[in-house]
């Protein structure tokens, strides 16, 4: 238990004194807006009616740790999954689109992988327009997806999932051109003298070789296919989904509903996050490698 | 290493030896690198005939172009003039039909396959069928004394046990033809006098035919039915030796006079060719 302890001390540390700053962040913030309230009502007020003041704002400019928490726990137990109101029901449809834009971002970023890797032409046509396309902010490129798609009549999920799939394409091809790359001269010179088609060269040695590379872009991928479906629900103006919520609460000043839903969606990518790592560790740390 | 396992083949299977059917026939070849600055003569007129069931070591130093002679006898590097048959066909025909067997100086094993399911390698894409696949598996890795290790990943093995397991993949698919690039060259010398007493008796027992890189002189002599002495820029070969020992080798036939004798001439040649002017 002390062992424990003093491994997790540093993190515990940090975790202390970012909820400290937080607390002190809040007091500071929401100190005039609690000092201009106390003055409409005309009551007299010490240093810890401020305190609790700005503790217990209904629109805080900075809610406190606390607040955020029991809002989240509101929603997620008070109301049920399929609820509104249920911010799990807003990750879930949000998670329908990272997944499908993800599934989208790999194909497609694998397809590109390998014809860069396989024909000559490919990579010097096809390569500078990748990270040409990487350098467009996706802020300007949603909203005309979302318009461009909707008068082909496609709205909801499929236009959020392109989104996200344009984000993510990006670091799968990057690394999985890498990865194909990385095969040892001697084990392709052995497939050569084994008579091997590219086919099994592909299978058999090249994509095994280059799967640590894959899952490293997979787990960068899968965390901005959520920032693109996220972004994807501000121009949709949708109603539904963890950028809605944060849009509304925008609008309607509920920073307390804006936080929770940005735990939430940070909850979200851990959870996709860590169900790649389970992925690799299943796939690529099959017995096979020592420690790497 | 640990194990001083023996092979356990009939020493009754043992072939007659050399029947003269030439196996590799190389004239006049040369191969001229074009690097960037200027063209660089890798191998320059090379004749060499190889009969069935030699044992033909290459031996130089390093630069004399032995491991391009092997990779141009493998189709791994084309030749720019000259006549090379291996088995009667072009070298990319024999290639294609998988005429022979090659170990590279370093194992080459694949990290995520099992000791097993490497040696398997080859035969999977051929395109047997599993169960055959693991027979001749285990054959070959009897063959080099690893039974037992089917199982193990190549980390879990020494250096020398992971060459025994790419000797015993280049085997798998039984090619009458074996090309070897130094395969002990990264081993200790206890290790490696153990392996070349395998490698003999395979080679004795299986009656292969055997082109062997290397640049010791003992390991050459103790091999070979015949030494091709090598030199440097250009690659030529500079001598080739007969090494008329019986065919049965121990390692204590390295203190007999004969050995000794050809071990010199080797020697000789070498000094001969080396160039010490740079």
């Amino acid at each position: 238990m002390t062992a424990f302890l003093k491994a997790r001390m540093p993190v515990l540390a940090v975790g202390i004194s970012i909820l400290l700053l937080w607390y002190g962040g809040a007091i500071w913030l929401n100190a005039p807006q609690a000092i201009e309230g106390f003055a409409r009502a005309g009551r007299a007020w010490g240093a810890m009616d401020l305190v609790h003041q700005t503790f217990a704002m209904k629109r805080p400019v900075l809610p406190t740790p606390d607040q955020v928490l029991s809002d989240l726990i509101d929603s997620l137990f008070h109301y049920p999954p399929t609820s509104i109101r249920n911010l799990l029901y807003h990750a879930g449809v949000t998670a329908e689109a990272t997944l499908l834009g993800f599934l989208m971002g790999v194909a497609f970023g694998a397809l590109l992988a390998v014809g860069i890797v396989h024909l000559k032409t490919l990579d010097s046509s096809l390569m500078p327009w990748v990270i040409i396309s990487q350098t467009i902010p996706i802020l300007a490129i949603a909203p005309m997806v979302v318009v461009i798609f909707g008068n082909l009549g496609f709205t909801g999920l499929l236009p959020k999932a392109v989104i996200s799939m344009y984000l993510c394409f990006f670091p799968i091809t990057i690394g999985l051109v890498k990865g194909l790359r990385s095969t040892d001269p001697l084990a392709l010179d052995l497939m050569r003298t084994y008579s091997a088609s590219v086919s099994q060269t592909f299978w058999l040695l090249r994509l095994p070789t280059s799967l640590p590379y894959l899952f490293t872009s997979i787990k960068v991928s899968i965390a901005i296919s959520l920032i693109g479906a996220i972004v994807a629900e501000l121009p949709t103006g949708g109603t539904a989904g963890l950028g809605a919520r944060l849009l509304s609460g925008s609008y309607y000043g509920q920073t307390v509903q804006i936080w929770s839903a940005l735990v939430m969606s940070a909850l979200l990518s851990l959870t996709l996050v860590g169900l790649a790592g389970l992925a690799e560790r299943l796939i690529v740390g099959r017995g096979g490698r020592k420690g790497a | 290493m640990g194990s001083s396992s023996t092979l356990p083949v009939a020493e009754a299977i043992a072939t007659t030896p050399a029947e003269n059917r030439p196996i590799v026939d190389i004239r006049t070849l040369s191969l001229i690198f074009k690097a960037a600055d200027k063209p660089v003569t890798a191998l320059d007129g090379i004749d060499l005939r190889i009969n069935s069931g030699d044992f033909v070591s290459l031996i130089g130093p390093s630069g004399c172009g032995k491991t391009t002679l092997l990779r141009v006898i493998a189709d791994l590097e084309q030749p720019t003039s000259g006549d090379i048959t291996v088995n009667g066909l072009t070298p990319e025909a024999a290639r294609l039909k998988r005429a022979y067997g090659y170990v590279f100086q370093a194992p080459a094993l694949y990290p995520w396959r099992t000791v097993e399911r490497n040696v398997t390698l080859p035969l999977e894409i051929i395109g047997l069928d599993k169960t055959e696949r693991q027979r001749r598996s285990a054959q070959q890795l009897a063959l080099v004394g690893l039974a037992g290790f089917e199982k193990k990943f190549p980390w879990q093995l020494s250096g020398g046990m992971q060459q025994r397991v790419s000797i015993a993949r280049a085997l798998a698919f039984e090619p009458d033809l074996l090309l070897m690039d130094e395969p002990f060259g990264a081993l200790d010398e206890i290790t490696r006098d153990h392996l070349n007493s395998q490698l003999s008796r395979l080679w004795r027992t299986t009656g292969k035919t055997c082109v062997f890189v290397t640049h010791s002189i003992s390991e050459a002599v103790f091999l070979s039915t015949r030494i091709v002495v090598m030199s440097p820029r250009p690659g030529r070969i500079l001598d080739v030796i007969d090494c008329d020992l019986p065919r049965e080798r121990s390692l204590e036939m390295r203190e007999s006079q004969r050995f000794q004798d050809i071990a010199a001439r080797v020697r000789h040649g070498l000094a001969e060719g080396h160039s010490y002017d740079e």
